[in-house]
């Protein structure tokens, strides 16, 4: 029974050439290489839509085919954005920094440097010290490091405290959630050396290329973003289509028996909440860049419901569906949000979709419980099925 | 020869109720031994104790050679030094196909990164076809456990836990809602195993316990009330009283 992934994955060779299809395509119609058809800021949403369907993926992993139902992987996913943003609003300072005091008759020394590129970034919060985190701001390599790591190493940290404690289900759902709103309400601080509310901004300008249009830095990102979310979902379905993956959806199905055939269950969950915490740092990493400005009003605790969400619409226990899921509700939820929506006036009140589509969200779950309760993903399920039966 | 399980004056209780009261119990290498015991009789909770899912107030058990302290161990440290257990409704994990479920069982490394880099080895899928054959499903090792009929999914336990190669074997009322046919192949299945093996049964059913043909144990109250052949332990008046009487 040796057989390769893409034999007991099917839906891998699909997904992959269906976004690399996607990828070219879009690429031909963008402002930056092509035909200019599709606008920079379409490119950026289509980019994070990515970067956001790589979460999904995540999610799936870990509630779809591990059945741990963490409401907490959009602080990892938050985690990684800060990482990156760090050496991004650093770099960018410097520059900045150094540019307005080469007018001087000096050169500028390297402490008045420091102390400028101090004052310009956190001024806003009443500081002019550069806090011990950003030790590593100044090198690339470092915050990338840092990215898988921060994130990585709170899960595995997390994680072992929880599982270790046996603590399942909706309590473990909560204790995410507590995770995450706790780590919102530490960046929300002044003195959380991280901007506070103001979070970090200027993303999207990357260091070095100022002279980059955005134009084109939009397509590299999305490029990106594109090679990311193929990685994530054949690394996903390597994960899922061996042993491994029989083992997990064994822990998600009945945990005791398993545990009785002398499968350490806590490590596996460990492995898979850590995995999938660093897949999320990642996306987040790659997203906001594209976003411009990442503040800890990001990670807050609806955030994570929303990826549960996404990921029952899209039908969990299949990565296909985690994608689908993230695709669609979150473009539409940018349609509806972004004011393109138009507002439907009833003389005595106007629907307005900017409030209303929370609503519109809240029934189309509902509904997609009811009458589907394998999510859209499950769809296509029927139609294989009826294919092979006619 | 010294035995496989040493259990010795063992008790627990929960709230106040003592489930078990005091309990010795052992068993050889290569032996087939049944419990029997009306309900609440603390056989299930003897099980939970052997497999480390409860801890006893007090006692020991000991087990293998050279001796383990099993009240040291958790669940999968336990079933990994060689304890299988048989639960009383058929668990087998119903969306995934006969194959993989006895794959899953079969007795490798189980920690998550061997598995993660785990390839069916030609041994490995001998293994699970000889099983398959065993336990009479040889023709349904591709469809998925939940299609199975009760009968074959109790096989398809047994077949898992025979995978697991455990050097003791405990078995939950396994006749419980099978057919007179598939009774008699189970007990075959129960016997072949005891060859190389220590098996357990804890059953109800005394048609079945006399299928066994083997020693049998009676609890009572969470302690053993008497033990020998059937025939012997039936002819007890206190067993009669508390057990058959009724």
């Amino acid at each position: 029974m040796q057989r390769s992934l893409f034999a007991r994955q099917p839906s891998v060779l699909v997904f992959i050439g269906l976004l690399a299809l996607f990828t070219i395509v879009i690429i031909i119609l963008s402002e930056g290489f092509g035909l200019g058809i599709v606008s920079t800021s379409f490119i950026k949403i289509l980019g994070k839509t990515l970067c956001l369907c790589l979460i999904a993926i995540a999610m799936d992993l870990v509630w779809g085919y591990c059945g741990i139902l963490s409401l907490g992987h959009f602080a990892f996913f938050g985690l990684g954005g800060y990482m990156i943003g760090m050496w991004l609003m650093y770099e960018r300072t410097k520059d900045i920094v150094i540019a307005s005091l080469s007018g001087g008759e000096l050169p500028a020394t390297p402490e008045e440097i420091t102390e400028a590129i101090g004052t310009q970034i956190f001024g806003v919060v009443g500081g002019a010290e550069i806090p011990v985190v950003w030790y590593f701001a100044d090198s690339l390599f470092a915050q990338l490091l840092l990215v898988v790591l921060v994130p990585g190493l709170l899960a595995l940290v997390f994680g072992w405290l929880a599982f270790r404690s046996r603590v399942t289900g909706v309590y473990l759902s909560i204790l995410t959630q507590a995770m995450t709103l706790a780590l919102s309400l530490y960046l929300f601080q002044n003195d959380s050396g991280l901007r506070g509310n103001n979070g970090l901004s200027g993303l999207q300008n990357i260091p070095g290329l100022t002279e980059v249009p955005q134009s084109v830095v939009s397509v590299w990102f999305f490029l990106a973003s594109a090679f990311a979310l193929g990685l994530g979902y054949l690394v996903a379905a390597w994960v899922v289509s061996g042993k491994f993956g029989n083992v997990i959806r064994a822990i998600r199905d009945d945990e005791a028996r398993i545990r009785f055939m002398g499968y350490p269950v806590e490590a596996y969950k460990l492995v898979v909440f850590t995995l999938t915490a660093v897949i999320a740092a990642i996306a987040g990493a790659l997203y906001y860049p594209q976003a411009g400005i990442i503040n800890p009003a990001e990670i807050a605790p609806i955030a994570s419901i929303y990826l549960a969400v996404w990921v029952a619409i899209g039908g969990r226990g299949r990565l296909y569906g985690a994608v689908i899921g993230a695709a669609l509700v979150s473009l539409l939820s940018s349609w509806f949000t972004g004011g393109q929506a138009p507002s439907i006036p009833l003389g005595f009140y106007t629907i307005d979709w900017v409030d209303w589509w929370q609503v519109l969200l809240g029934l189309g779950f509902v509904l997609v419980t009811l009458f589907a309760p394998k999510g859209i993903g499950g769809l296509f399920d029927r139609l294989v099925r009826k294919d092979a039966a006619s | 020869m010294s035995a496989l399980l040493e259990v010795t004056s063992i008790s627990v209780s929960f709230d106040g109720f003592k489930a078990i009261n005091n309990l010795s119990f052992e068993i050889g290498g290569q032996e087939l031994r049944a419990i029997i015991g009306p309900n609440g009789a603390g056989k299930t909770t003897f099980m939970d104790i052997v497999t480390g899912k409860t801890r006893p107030d007090e006692g020991r058990v000991r087990f293998g050679e050279p001796q383990l302290d099993l009240l040291r161990l958790s669940e999968s440290q336990i079933a990994r030094a060689g304890v299988g257990r048989k639960f009383q409704r058929p668990t087998v994990f119903e969306a995934q196909s006969v194959r993989d479920n006895l794959t899953m069982a079969l007795s490798n490394d189980r920690l998550p990164f061997a598995v993660l880099r785990y390839k069916p080895s030609k041994e490995d899928d001998g293994r699970v076809s000889a099983l398959a054959e065993e336990i009479g499903l040889s023709g349904e090792l591709d469809r998925t456990a939940g299609e199975l009929s009760h009968g074959q999914k109790q096989w398809l336990e047994i077949g898992m836990l025979l995978a697991q190669d455990p050097k003791l074997l405990l078995v939950d009322e396994p006749a419980a809602g099978m057919t007179l046919g598939e009774r008699e192949h189970t007990t075959d299945l129960l016997r072949r195993a005891a060859e190389t093996r220590a098996v357990v049964v804890v059953e109800h059913d005394m048609e079945f316990v006399r299928r066994l043909d083997c020693k049998v144990t009676v609890l009572h109250e969470g302690s053993v009330l008497a033990e020998g052949t059937l025939d012997h332990v039936t002819a007890n008046s206190d067993v009669i009283d508390v057990y058959l009487g009724r």
